[in-house]
C-alpha cells in the first residue's frame, strides 16, 4: 500500500521506509517554532528538563507577534522572556519587531521553512507551512520544550482527506473562499487528526499567497496538517530563499484515502463564514445585510502582499464608509515595504483605514481593535468564535480582503462587483 | 500498567472550557485545576470524584483549545484513565505528554454506565468491564508512549533519557 506525502515525511524523519495510518512514531524535527504566548511556559518546562543547551539553535524560532509591540507591562514580561532566552541559547532565528511580522508569513517569507519539512509549532496555525508541501502542525507547550531539548517530536500518522478543487475559478474567488467552503462542508471537526490533501485543477493555477491561506485554516476543520504537492509554483518560491537542502515527496497513486471530495470551483462565489464558528458558511450574495463597524484586514490567513493588492485595487480612488473603522495589518516588515513601494499603503490611508506595524493585533482580541458590546467585524482571519475579537457579546464574520475592502466602501458585507 | 476504576460517564463533544473553564487558568498547580475539573459538565465530579476513577466519553473530548491545563485538571482529580470513542488531536497529544493515559474504544464507551468498574491494561489495550465481564480491545499504546505515561510525563521521560 502507497503512502500519502504526510505519511512519507513522517516515515522518512522516523528514520522508516514505511508508516500505517495510526502508527505511533517518533520522529527528528526541522523547524521548532514558538511565540510570545506559549514560549515562556515552554522555556520554564525547558529549564525543568535540566538541559544547559538547545539541541540545535538554528532550528528553533522564536517570534514575538502577538502582544508587540507590548501591549502591556505583562506582556513586556513575556516577550523578555524570549528575548533573554534567544540570547542565553544563542538562537539564530529570534525576531525582534523591526525584523519580525506575523508568524506564519515571516517564516516562509525568510525562507525557514522548506517543502519536505517535518515542523512543530506551539502555535495552532503552525500547519500554514503546509502550503510549501511540508508537514506541519500545532502542538502544546510541553511538546515545544521537549522539542528543544531533544530535536524530536511523537507523532500519531494521520490519515488523509483529499480534495479535488476542479473547474474554472469566477473573479474574485480565491484560496479563502475554497477553504471556507470546504470547512462550511465538513464542519469544524471534519478532518479531526486527519492530514487535508489539496489537489486539482484550479490548485494548479493557485497562487502561493492563496495555499497559504488554505494551508492555514486546516485546523478550523481539526485537521491535523494541510497540504500541497510542491509544484512549479512552490519550487519557484522556496527557490532564492531556502538556504538549506530541502526533498520533494508527492503521494503515491495507490496512497490510501478515507475520503475524496471533489468541488466545482466554477459554481463558487466570495464565501463569508457567520459567528459563532467557521463552518457556518453563506455565499457572499446571501449576506449583504449585515452591517458592519469594524473591517480587519491582516493576520496569518490574509495578511499577504497579494491580499493587500486585491485590498488596494477595490479601495483606490474611494473612501471608507462613515460609519465603519478599518484596520490593515501587513503580515511582516517586507510585506509593509513591498505595500508601500506599491502605494498600496498610501490608497489605504488616503481611503480612511488605518495602517498597523506587523503583529497579530485584532485577530485574537489582543490589541489595536478590540470590538464593544454589540458590535459587528468582518476579518479576513480564521476565527470567529464567541468573544475572539473582544466583547463576549461582539460578532465576528470572516471573508476574503475582497469582500473586506468592498464591505469598507459600503458598511454592510458587499459583493466584491458591486464597487 | 493496570488501572482499575469507577466510571463517570459524559457525552459527546465535551470541550476543553467544559473541563477546566478559562476563569481558572491563572495557575499551572494541578491541585487548584482539580477543584473545578469538568465543572461546566457535572458541577457536582470535583467532589464525586475518587482516586483512579475512570472518565468515559462519547465522541471528540477535549475539542477546542490547546491548553495543557485541560488534562492536568483530569489528572491531579486523580483520574487514572479518559476513555472515549474519539478525543481532539491536541489534547490526544497534551494528555499523553502529561501522563495521563487516554484510550479510544467505541465498544466500551458504549457499554459502560456511570458506578461501573473498569479494568484497563494499558501495555495491551484490554477493557474489561467487572459489572458484566465483558471484554473490549482499544489499540494498545507502543512502547515509547507506554513509556512516556508510566514516567508520568514527557517532560520526566526526556529528563530519564538524558541521564
Ligand atoms: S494572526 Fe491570529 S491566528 Fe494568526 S498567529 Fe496571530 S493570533 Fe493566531
Amino acid at each position: 500500500m502507497g503512502m500519502t506525502i504526510s505519511q512519507k515525511i513522517l516515515a522518512v524523519h522516523a528514520g522508516l521506509d514505511h508508516v500505517e495510518a495510526g502508527e505511533l512514531v517518533n520522529c527528528q524535527l526541522d523547524v521548532i517554532l514558538g511565540n510570545d504566548v506559549t514560549s515562556p511556559v515552554a522555556i520554564s518546562e525547558f529549564d525543568r528538563l535540566g538541559y544547559e543547551k538547545v539541541h540545535d539553535q538554528e532550528k528553533i524560532v522564536l517570534v514575538p507577534d502577538h502582544f508587540t509591540p507590548n501591549k502591556d507591562i505583562k506582556s513586556a514580561e513575556q516577550a523578555k522572556i524570549l528575548r533573554d532566552f534567544a540570547k542565553k541559547q544563542g538562537l539564530t532565528n529570534y525576531f525582534e519587531i523591526g525584523q519580525m511580522g506575523i508568524e506564519h508569513c515571516l517564516l516562509p517569507e525568510q525562507g525557514l521553512v522548506a517543502p519536505g519539512d517535518l515542523i512543530i509549532g506551539a502555535d495552532s496555525h503552525t500547519c500554514t507551512y503546509g502550503a510549501l508541501g511540508a508537514f506541519a502542525t500545532g502542538v502544546g507547550s510541553t511538546d515545544m520544550a521537549a522539542a528543544m531539548a531533544t530535536g524530536e517530536a511523537w507523532f500519531k500518522v494521520p490519515e488523509a482527506i483529499k480534495f479535488v478543487y476542479y473547474g474554472k475559478m469566477p473573479e474574485w474567488v480565491g484560496g479563502k473562499d475554497l477553504i471556507l467552503h470546504t470547512i462550511g462542508d465538513i464542519g469544524v471537526d471534519g478532518a479531526r487528526y486527519m492530514s487535508m490533501e489539496f489537489t486539482g485543477e484550479a490548485i494548479d493555477s493557485l497562487s502561493i499567497d492563496n495555499r497559504f491561506t488554505m494551508a492555514n485554516m486546516a485546523i478550523e476543520a481539526g485537521g491535523k496538517n494541510g497540504i500541497f504537492t510542491p509544484d512549479e509554483i512552490i519550487l519557484n518560491y522556496v527557490k532564492n530563499r531556502v538556504k538549506r537542502p530541502y526533498k520533494v515527496y508527492k503521494s503515491d497513486l495507490d496512497a490510501k484515502y478515507l475520503e475524496i471530495r471533489e468541488y466545482d470551483v466554477s459554481k463558487l462565489e466570495p464565501v463569508i463564514a457567520f459567528p459563532h464558528l467557521p463552518e457556518n458558511t453563506r455565499f457572499v450574495s446571501e449576506a449583504t445585510d449585515v452591517e458592519i463597524d469594524q473591517i480587519v484586514i491582516g493576520s496569518c490567513t490574509n495578511g499577504r502582499t497579494e491580499d493587500l493588492k486585491i485590498a488596494a485595487s477595490i479601495l483606490k480612488g474611494k473612501k471608507v464608509h462613515p460609519e465603519v473603522r478599518v484596520i490593515i495589518f501587513p503580515g511582516t516588515q517586507q510585506i509593509y515595504l513591498e505595500a508601500l513601494r506599491n502605494g498600496y499603503i498610501e490608497t489605504f490611508v488616503e481611503a480612511g483605514a488605518v495602517v498597523s506595524t506587523p503583529t497579530c493585533g485584532p485577530c485574537l482580541g489582543g490589541h489595536m481593535g478590540i470590538l464593544a458590546k454589540g458590535e459587528k467585524a468582518l476579518a479576513t482571519t480564521n476565527r470567529n468564535f464567541v468573544g475572539r475579537m473582544g466583547h463576549p457579546e461582539s460578532e465576528v464574520y470572516l471573508s476574503s480582503p475582497a469582500v473586506a475592502a468592498a464591505s469598507a466602501v459600503k458598511g454592510r458585507i458587499t459583493p466584491p462587483w458591486e464597487v | 500498567m493496570k488501572l482499575t476504576g469507577k466510571v463517570h460517564k459524559f457525552g459527546a463533544d465535551i470541550d476543553t472550557d467544559a473541563i477546566i473553564p478559562a476563569r481558572y487558568l491563572n495557575t499551572f498547580d494541578p491541585d487548584e485545576l482539580a477543584k473545578h475539573c469538568m465543572e461546566d459538565a457535572d458541577p457536582l465530579f470535583p467532589e464525586k470524584v475518587q482516586a483512579g476513577d475512570i472518565i468515559v466519553a462519547d465522541k471528540n473530548f477535549g475539542c477546542g483549545s490547546s491548553r495543557e491545563h485541560a488534562p492536568i485538571a483530569i489528572k491531579g482529580a486523580g483520574v487514572s484513565c479518559v476513555i472515549a470513542k474519539s478525543f481532539a488531536r491536541i489534547f490526544y497529544r497534551n494528555s499523553i505528554n502529561i501522563g495521563l493515559p487516554i484510550l479510544e474504544c467505541d465498544e466500551a464507551a458504549d457499554a459502560a454506565l456511570n458506578g461501573d468498574e473498569l479494568i484497563v491494561e494499558l501495555e495491551t489495550g484490554m477493557i474489561t468491564n467487572k459489572r458484566t465481564g465483558e471484554e473490549y480491545q482499544a489499540a494498545p499504546f507502543p512502547e515509547f508512549m507506554q513509556a512516556i505515561i508510566h514516567k508520568g510525563g514527557l517532560i520526566n521521560y526526556v529528563k530519564a533519557k538524558k541521564s
